[in-house]
C-alpha cells in the first residue's frame, strides 16, 4: 500500500512539533527554519495550517531540474533531492506551483519533503493528528464517511463491516 | 548541552551590543531562565536601586530546553527589579519569541542603562543592533508588531514589545510577544519602557543542537508527551477548555474572589466560564471561542483564540477588533469579571484584547478596577475623580472605559495605572487594596484555599498563584489531595511547590506540565539534554537555591517578615458562603512553621547554615 501525508488544518494548534521533528530528522538540529513542512498561522481567522510537498505524480520540480537531481522514490512515491547532484540552481523552486521546494543557503542545495523514506517524522510528532500517514487511495474516506453518516447517532459504536 | 553558552549584553546608554560567554558555574547552580537570570541580576544590580532608573537591568532569558522538541519547550522569562513591588520580578511567557532567541544562538540578553531616545533591538543570529524607534514610540503593541514586520519584510520575525500603557508609566505594564502572549506580571514592561526600549525583534535560523544524549532525549521527551496526553487535565481539560476549565470548579469550592474579594462566590461565573465561551451567541450565532492554540512546541495547547460579536457596544465601529485574537484565560476572566462583578463575556474579551493591544497585566488591571469600584461605592472617590464614569460593581461600561483610559494613561486611567495599592493609598483607603508586596491577588481566595494564603504572603514577587500552585493539591487532588480548609501540612506543601516551580521555571518548560509531570518525568528530559547529572533531587535543590536567592535579594531591598502578610480583609472578614463559610485565613498558624522548614530565622531571614548549604 502506498501512503501519503494527510493534512487536516482544522486539527492543527500551531505548536510546530512537526517542524521540530522534520528539522531534527533531516538536519540533526531543532530548527523550524530548516523544516520541509511548515505551519502557517492566520491570526484574524484563528486558523493554523500545516503544508508540505504533496509528491505530485507529474512532478514539475523533477521535470524542471536540468541535472536530474530530483528522482522518484519508487517505494514511497516521493520525489527526492540527490544532494550530491543538485547544483543549487533553484529552477525547481520556480517550477513548483506550491512553493514546497526551497533553497537552503547553508548547504547551497534545495530541500524538500522526502517522506523520511517512508516513515515521516512529522506525522509521528503531531500531537493532534492534524498530520497523519494514510493509504494514498483512501484520503477522502473519513470525509466520505462523515457525509454518509448523516442521521447516524455518533455516540453509538458501530461494528467494522 | 542545552545552553548556547552565549550572552548578549546590550548597553542602551552606549548603544553597544557585546557577546560574552555564559557563566557555566552559575548555569550548573541555577540551570537557566528564572534561576540563572536572577543570579545575574542579584550579582549585577544594587537591590536598593530605583527600578525605573538606568541602574536597574532587564534580562530576557531562555532555559536549556527552550527551542527543543520537549513539550512546552518554548518558554522565556524577563527578570528585573519590579517597579510595582520593589521586589525581584520574573515574568514568564510562551508564544514563540523564546525559541527564536535560542535559535538565534543566545541564552540570554541583558539590557542595561537607558537609551537617550527610543530604540529597538534587532537580532538576526549573530547580528545584533539597536535601531532608532522614534516612529514606534506612541504605538500600540499590535501597531508596533505590524510596523516592524513591514519594515523588515520578514513574516518570520518574532517580536516582543511594550505598548502605550508602559510608555505612560502604568506600573503593571507587560511585555507582549507574538501579539497576545505576555511576560505579564510585576511591571516588567514598565522597566523596558523606562529604558526607552520599545521592542525586541528576533530572527533565528541556527536552531538548537548539541543535545547531550540525543537518543535518550528523544525517548524521554516522547515519554513525557505521552504522560501529558493521557492525563485528564493536560490531555483533555486544558486543550478543550483552557485554564478557564477552573471557573466553575473554583466557584463551587467557594474560593472565587468576587467584587474586590468581598465575596467568595460569583453568581455570574457560569456566564463567563469556558463552557460559556464555547456556546453560540444568540446575537450572531457564533461562539466566542474559535479554537485552541499552542505556544512553541506545546502538545497541550491551552491557549484561547476568540472572536467578538461585531455588534457589541464596545467594538461596534471598530473593525480592528472584529478578527480573531487572544481570548480569555481563567486569570483574566476572573480579574476582569468576577473581581469586578461583571458577567458580560464580550466586555471581558474586549478588555482582554486591550490588555494585549497595549501591554497591561490583566490580573493587576482587573484587580485595580475592582479596588476602584469599591472606593467608588464606599464614597472614597466620586465622578469628579473618575471623569464621570460610574464605577459601580458590575458595570461593563466602566470596565471598557477603564481599559481604554489605562491603555493610554489618560484621565482616571493614570490613577488606575498606579495599581491597586497606590490607588487605595492615594484615596485614603489602603485596606481596600487586595495586594501583597504591592502586587494584586490572583483568582483564588485564601480563606477557601488556605495554602494559597501562605503562597501569596511568601511569594517573592508579591501575590501570585504561579509561585506555588497548591490549588493543584488542595482542589484538584494533584499529585495528592489536601483539605483546602485546613492549615495543617500547608507550610511543607507550599515549600515543595515553590522549589519545584522555581526549577521548572528555569528549564524552558511550562509550569502547566506539572499537573501531569512530576520531577521524575522532567529530570530525564533535562539530564539527557544538558551536561552534568540532573536528578530530581538536584533540581529541587536548584529550586530551593533560587528561592533563597530571590528572598535574600528582597531582604536586601528592604523587605522584612512584616511584608509576608495579607490584606486585613482576610483576617477580619469571614468567607460569607460556600464550603469555607465562616473561615478567615490561618496565615499566622502557617508562617512560623514555614520559616522553620525553610531554615530561616523567626524574622524570615535565611540563616547562615541555610545559605552555606545552598552555596549562597
Amino acid at each position: 500500500m502506498q501512503r501519503a501525508l494527510k493534512l487536516e488544518p482544522e486539527k492543527c494548534t500551531g505548536c510546530l512539533q512537526c517542524e521540530l521533528a522534520c528539522s531534527y530528522e533531516n538536519e540533526g538540529v531543532f530548527n523550524p527554519s530548516k523544516s520541509r513542512i511548515r505551519v502557517f498561522t492566520f491570526h484574524y481567522e484563528g486558523r493554523f495550517a500545516p503544508y508540505t510537498c504533496t509528491q505530485c505524480d507529474e512532478a514539475w520540480c523533477m521535470q524542471a531540474c536540468p541535472v536530474d537531481a530530483i528522482v522518484l522514490n519508487r517505494q514511497t512515491g516521493s520525489k527526492d533531492v540527490l544532494a550530491d547532484t543538485c547544483v543549487g540552481c533553484k529552477v525547481c523552486t520556480i517550477a513548483c506551483p506550491f512553493g514546497t521546494v526551497n533553497y537552503d543557503a547553508d548547504s547551497g542545495k534545495v530541500i524538500k519533503c522526502d517522506l523520511c523514506g517512508g516513515d515521516p517524522a512529522c506525522a509521528k510528532a503531531c500531537p493532534t493528528e492534524a498530520i497523519t500517514w494514510v493509504d494514498v487511495e483512501q484520503h477522502g474516506l473519513d470525509r466520505m464517511r462523515a457525509w454518509a453518516a448523516q442521521g447516524v447517532d455518533p455516540a453509538r459504536p458501530q461494528p467494522s463491516v | 548541552m542545552g545552553w548556547t553558552r552565549k550572552v548578549l549584553r546590550v548597553d542602551l546608554q552606549a548603544r553597544t551590543c557585546t557577546e560574552e560567554p555564559l557563566n557555566m558555574e552559575w548555569a550548573n547552580d541555577y540551570l537557566g531562565q528564572r534561576g540563572l537570570a536572577s543570579k545575574y541580576l542579584a550579582e549585577e544590580i544594587d537591590p536598593k536601586v530605583d527600578p525605573l532608573s538606568p541602574g536597574n537591568k532587564m534580562i530576557m532569558v531562555t532555559g536549556p530546553l527552550t527551542g527543543t522538541m520537549a513539550s512546552t519547550g518554548g518558554r522565556y522569562s524577563v527578570v528585573t527589579k519590579s517597579p510595582l513591588t520593589g521586589a525581584i520580578a520574573c515574568s514568564n511567557s510562551g508564544g514563540f519569541i523564546g525559541a527564536e532567541i535560542k535559535n538565534a544562538g543566545w541564552d540570554m540578553i541583558i539590557f542595561e542603562g537607558k537609551a537617550s531616545s527610543p530604540v529597538y533591538l534587532y537580532l538576526e543570529n549573530d547580528k545584533a543592533e539597536l535601531v532608532a524607534a522614534d516612529d514606534l514610540w506612541g504605538k500600540s503593541v499590535w501597531e508596533t508588531d505590524q510596523l516592524l514586520h513591514g519594515k523588515h519584510q520578514d513574516p518570520k520575525l518574532r517580536i516582543a514589545c511594550v505598548g502605550r500603557s508602559a510608555e505612560a508609566g502604568c506600573l503593571y505594564a507587560s511585555i507582549v510577544n507574538d501579539l497576545h502572549r505576555a511576560a505579564g506580571r510585576s511591571g516588567v514592561g514598565t522597566v523596558m519602557a523606562s529604558k526607552n526600549l520599545k521592542a525586541v525583534a528576533v530572527r533565528g535560523t541556527k536552531g538548537v543542537s548539541g543535545i547531550k544524549d540525543p537518543k535518550r532525549f528523544m525517548q524521554s521527551t516522547q515519554d513525557g508527551k505521552k504522560v501529558l496526553k493521557e492525563h485528564a487535565v493536560t490531555g483533555q481539560g486544558l486543550p478543550t477548555f483552557g485554564t478557564q476549565v477552573l471557573m466553575n470548579v473554583i466557584n463551587e469550592v467557594g474560593a472565587m474572589p468576587t467584587r474586590n474579594m468581598r465575596d467568595v462566590k460569583f453568581e455570574g461565573a457560569h456566564k463567563i466560564s469556558a463552557e460559556a465561551m464555547a456556546e453560540k451567541r444568540e446575537s450572531d450565532n457564533r461562539a466566542n471561542l474559535v479554537t485552541n492554540a499552542a505556544c512553541f512546541g506545546c502538545t497541550i495547547a491551552c491557549g484561547r483564540i476568540s472572536v467578538m460579536d461585531q455588534g457589541h457596544f464596545t467594538i461596534e465601529n471598530k473593525p480592528q477588533y472584529w478578527g480573531a485574537s487572544g481570548g480569555l484565560e481563567y486569570e483574566s476572566a476572573w480579574a476582569l469579571g468576577s473581581d469586578t462583578g461583571i458577567d458580560d463575556l464580550e466586555t471581558l474579551t474586549y478588555a482582554n484584547y486591550l490588555c494585549n493591544e497595549d501591554g497591561m497585566d490583566p490580573i493587576s488591571f482587573g484587580a485595580t478596577v475592582a479596588a476602584a469600584m469599591e472606593l467608588y461605592e464606599t464614597g472614597a472617590i466620586d465622578d469628579t475623580i473618575t471623569g464621570g464614569v460610574k464605577f459601580n460593581f458590575g458595570s461593563s461600561e466602566a470596565l471598557a472605559k477603564a481599559a481604554e483610559m489605562t491603555a493610554i494613561g489618560e484621565g482616571f486611567g493614570k490613577d488606575l495605572g498606579l495599581g491597586s495599592k497606590r490607588l487605595c493609598e492615594k484615596y485614603g483607603r489602603p485596606e481596600l487594596s487586595m495586594t501583597v508586596k504591592g502586587q494584586e491577588f490572583p483568582a483564588y481566595d485564601p480563606r477557601g484555599i488556605q495554602g494559597m494564603g501562605l503562597t501569596y504572603a511568601t511569594s517573592n514577587r508579591g501575590a501570585c498563584h504561579l509561585r506555588s500552585y497548591t490549588v493543584s493539591a488542595e482542589v484538584l487532588g494533584l499529585p495528592e489531595k489536601h483539605d483546602p480548609l485546613t492549615t495543617e501540612g500547608k507550610p511543607a506543601l507550599v515549600k515543595i511547590f515553590q522549589d519545584l516551580t522555581a526549577a521548572v521555571d528555569s528549564s524552558g518548560l511550562c509550569v502547566f506540565t506539572t499537573f501531569a509531570w512530576g520531577l521524575e518525568d522532567i529530570a530525564p528530559q533535562i539530564d539527557s539534554a544538558c551536561e552534568g547529572e540532573w536528578t530530581a533531587e538536584r533540581l529541587l535543590e536548584v529550586g530551593e537555591r533560587i528561592w533563597n536567592l530571590e528572598r535574600r535579594f528582597n531582604n536586601q531591598a528592604g523587605f522584612t517578615s512584616a511584608d509576608d502578610t495579607l490584606p486585613p480583609r482576610f483576617f477580619k472578614e469571614k468567607a460569607n458562603t460556600g464550603p469555607a463559610e465562616g473561615k478567615i485565613s490561618g496565615l499566622a498558624e502557617m508562617l512560623p512553621e514555614y520559616y522553620d522548614l525553610r531554615g530561616w530565622t523567626p524574622e524570615g531571614v535565611p540563616s547562615n547554615e541555610t545559605l552555606q548549604r545552598l552555596k549562597l
